[in-house]
């Protein structure tokens, strides 16, 4: 963008070069930039902010999905705030549902009911309220996996990975206290199961329990109390939260993938002004449109069908949203007999084990991840460069691993639909996950690192080796062969624009005196996950290999040169062999 | 086929010969009067007395029943202590016969966990044949009559009211092994509750009087017939109930709200990521050296 030569300073300035400039009188637009710089002074920070730089990737567009959909959810919940009724008082119903009239319920479902059938374009305003929930946390997930995948959370992003966790963490329970307000059925069985999770917690869980729904369930209080945790509190923290981490995504700068000109020290991009404004404001309007299209169309959660709660009803097929369909997978995973008596009270172990205690770990073994892996290498050098997937072995075959169990529990918690649907048998769905649940992340760590290994190893074949052109050439003694060419200097560059893993070892456990070295032991241990970390990685070619790779290329190249018809594969590709005059091979 | 290939190419080459027309007004004549002769109003006499059709049933069912329910319906068992090839029908009435025959669940084509619905093999004079001979074997419930389960003859006011009381009886009594929808759920061990879409209101009535499977007995004592009627009125008005929200996902709840979410919502929405990252601030489509 060369906006700056075309700026005729005539326009601006009135100087002959010997007389002060006086300025000509601005136009509205910078009369009225200039009253708010005078006053806000926002020209220091747009000035560098308008032309901040973003790097054009669309794995990086996957939070502004979370992002935007949060927009949307803030939006539509306005909308409902202004006739839903938070409160369990009993009334009998009158609207305009014909199936529910003169039915007794709470008059938050009442409402719900009202802002469904009776209040103009309610039914898409929550429709697309529950489906924009739905999607901020699945899009908040996907983005996740993309940092982990990318190493994008390594230092200095430590921090905002944490952040990122607490959204996650926050997002879900946003979820739970909002599908839980229409008081119908469905979301009263997802209270009653939430009201069993606390009881099951040991020594405070009646306490707590009474706490919450101010007395036995269900109470009276309940609906009331998630409201205000629901639209005041919750979405407090998460804006906060928000704030936070987009603070630190421009402070840290954006990561990129490697490639020639990219180095940890810049980014290569398009501008805030005019790329990126248009770029995220017209993916807003995408997001917004996605939404409203789903919500216009697809029913769901309807509330009409499920009717008002009560304790004594409960209908088949009672799954939370899907974002707590994994705890309710494990839950629906352990034996129920798993409790033990001491000192005459109980302990669940078969409700603490899947709600209180494994998913709680899950999530902090999740916000670990960069931590541990930073102190198992003990890099301490800041990383804006991203790693391919195939690049970090381990950690890419520990998150899809971490996936496997995520995905095996998630299944587990929509089993009896696997089963209606699939003509299975739910018995067997569940016995099959108890056992997959266990092998299953094995399994998939196992083949996903050695694939990735693998892939490491195509890539070393492509640099040393060139790629496949499809061109069988047969040698005057009747042998095939398959030409291979070199590939250009741009993919090369970016293929070897890594680090070399570097294995960690601890010297002697003793100094020259024999007294033992601090630490020795978790040092021992470090090395040892280190060396399990990168072991089997296979590093990128050295200097002296890739020149001798050049030097055989360039002889091949020659003994085709005699040929009238030089099959180069040339006819196919735009690809070019390389100038021999050209510069050295970068040295990593 | 190649046979039927040539037969209809003979056939095609005469149609304009001199019998052709005749030939025609032949087949329309003999096809008219079969037709009229099959579903010509039956005569009063020809109705079978009830002795004809207990032996007649009788006779149907030593051919096609009693291999599992033995040859009195007493049920045949197994090996197995308390397992059954066929459990016992005597008492089990004509509507439990109505019911497993008139939906084609039996006979059953193969054992298994439950019998699905399938195509129902005997005609109506047959399957009143054979419910005749089951009820015979022992006291129990009748075929119920249109207005055992029919709103049509209740005032508005006491329709609307029938309805909504029915909806309460079928969420309390009903939804938890056939969801709030009536669209089913699972069972343990392979069984499962069918869906409750487009079943004839005198197939659900009867299936609560009787209990089929593995579905508890609604007796008269405890639904009575009128709130049988409510249920089977609620079910009607939601089919008949235009679907106010979209398409309703088939009605499974969460999970496959959850799917969509995933698929439509998170699938269109990176698809679109992917369409912008791969737009440059180039409006022409040349490559770009960067």
């Amino acid at each position: 963008m060369s906006t700056d030569s075309r700026i005729d300073t005539s326009k601006v300035a009135t100087s002959n070069g010997t007389t002060a400039a006086t300025a000509s009188k601005p136009g509205p637009a910078g009369s009225l930039a200039s009253w708010a710089d005078d006053r806000l002074g926002l020209a220091t920070a747009m000035k560098k902010n308008l032309r901040k730089v973003f790097p054009d990737h669309w794995s990086f567009m996957l939070g502004e999905i979370a992002l935007w959909s949060f927009v949307v959810l803030l939006l539509t919940g306005v909308f409902l705030t202004l006739w839903f009724n938070p409160s369990m008082g009993h009334i009998t119903y009158e609207g305009s549902y014909d199936q529910l009239r003169g039915v007794g319920m709470s008059e938050s479902m009442a409402s719900t009911l009202n802002i469904s059938f009776d209040v103009r374009g309610g039914l898409l305003m929550r429709q697309m309220h529950h489906w924009a929930a739905m999607i901020f946390i699945a899009s908040m997930m996907v983005h996740l996996l993309r940092v982990a995948f990318t190493g994008a959370y390594r230092k200095p992003r430590e921090l905002n990975w944490v952040i990122g966790c607490l959204l996650l963490l926050l997002g879900t329970l946003e979820g739970f206290t909002g599908y839980s307000l229409p008081d119908d059925l469905l979301s009263g069985t997802g209270v009653r199961a939430a009201d069993g999770f606390l009881k099951a917690t040991p020594v405070a869980g009646s306490y707590m329990s009474f706490l919450l729904f101010g007395g036995e369930f269900p109470g009276e209080s309940i609906i009331p109390r998630l409201y205000i945790i629901h639209v005041l509190l919750i979405p407090g923290i998460l804006l906060a939260l928000i704030a936070a981490h987009m603070l630190l995504l421009v402070y840290h700068k954006h990561t990129q993938w490697p490639g020639p000109g990219r180095t940890e020290q810049n980014v290569v991009g398009f501008p805030m002004l005019p790329v990126y404004a248009a770029k995220a404001g017209g993916f807003f309007f995408m997001v917004f449109g996605i939404i409203a299209i789903m919500g216009g169309l697809l029913s769901i959660n309807p509330v009409w069908k499920y009717g008002p709660y009560d304790p004594t009803k409960v209908t088949a097929g009672s799954q939370p949203d899907w974002y707590m369909g994994w705890p309710d997978g494990l839950l629906r995973l352990v034996p129920t007999g798993w409790e033990s008596v001491i000192f005459g009270y109980t302990i669940s172990w078969n409700v603490m084990l899947p709600i209180l205690i494994v998913p709680p770990m899950m999530l902090v073994i999740l916000m670990l991840l960069p931590f541990i892996e930073g102190w198992i290498t003990g890099d301490k050098r800041d990383h804006h460069l991203l790693q391919r997937p195939r690049n970090a072995p381990t950690r890419t075959a520990v998150m899809v691993s971490l996936m496997t169990f995520y995905g095996l529990a998630w299944a587990a918690g929509g089993n009896d639909i696997i089963a209606i649907k699939l003509d299975l048998s739910i018995n067997q769905i569940t016995y099959f996950i108890r056992v997959a649940i266990f092998l299953g992340p094995a399994l998939a760590f196992w083949i996903t690192r050695r694939w990735c290994i693998s892939l490491q190893r195509h890539d070393n074949e492509k640099l040393l080796h060139g790629y496949e052109t499809g061109v069988i050439t047969r040698s005057p003694e009747g042998q095939y062969a398959e030409r291979h060419l070199p590939i250009n200097e741009t993919s090369a560059y970016t293929l070897t624009a890594r680090d070399r893993d570097e294995v960690y070892t601890v010297g002697s456990d003793t100094d020259a005196s024999g007294v033992a070295a601090p630490n020795s032991r978790s040092e021992k241990l470090r090395a040892r996950l280190s060396s399990w970390m990168y072991s089997h990685n296979v590093q990128k070619p050295t200097r002296a290999e890739l020149e001798e790779a050049r030097h055989h290329a360039e002889h091949e190249a020659e003994l085709q040169s005699g040929l009238d018809h030089p099959v180069d594969g040339h006819q196919f590709d735009d690809h070019r062999l390389r100038d021999t005059d050209d510069v050295p091979l970068r040295d990593h | 086929m190649r046979l039927l290939n040539r037969t209809a190419g003979r056939l095609s080459r005469h149609r304009r010969g001199p019998l052709a027309g005749l030939a025609v007004l032949l087949l329309g004549l003999l096809i008219s009067g079969s037709l009229y002769t099959v579903f010509s109003p039956a005569q009063a006499d020809s109705q079978p007395s009830e002795t004809e059709q207990v032996a007649k049933g009788k006779e149907l069912f030593l051919a096609s029943c009693s291999f599992c329910h033995g040859q009195n319906g007493e049920g045949v068992p197994t090996v197995r202590d308390g397992y059954q090839l066929g459990p016992s029908l005597v008492g089990v009435g004509a509507a439990a016969v109505d019911f497993q025959v008139g939906t084609g669940r039996m006979p059953m084509a193969a054992p298994g966990q439950q019998a699905p619905r399938k195509k129902v093999v005997f005609n109506d004079e047959e399957i009143a044949a054979l419910a005749a001979y089951v009820a015979s074997l022992g006291p129990g419930p009748a075929i119920p009559n249109e207005s055992d389960y029919s709103i049509d003859d209740l005032s508005e006011e006491e329709r609307q009211e029938a309805i909504s009381r029915g909806g309460q009886i079928f969420l309390t009594n009903c939804t938890a092994c056939h969801n709030f929808n009536g669209a089913g759920g699972a069972m343990p061990r392979g069984g499962y509750a069918p869906s409750l879409h487009g079943v004839e209101p005198k197939y659900i009535f009867e299936a609560m009087l009787t209990g089929p499977q593995q579905m508890p007995n609604f007796s008269n004592g405890n639904l009575s017939p009128e709130e049988k009627r409510d249920v089977i009125a609620y079910l009607g008005s939601l089919e008949e109930t235009p679907e106010y929200a979209g398409f309703t996902l088939g009605g499974l709840g969460p999970v496959s709200e959850g799917l969509f979410a995933w698929v439509v919502g998170i699938g269109g929405l990176v698809g679109a990521a992917v369409w912008i990252a791969s737009h440059t601030t180039r409006t022409k489509k040349s490559k770009v050296n960067a």
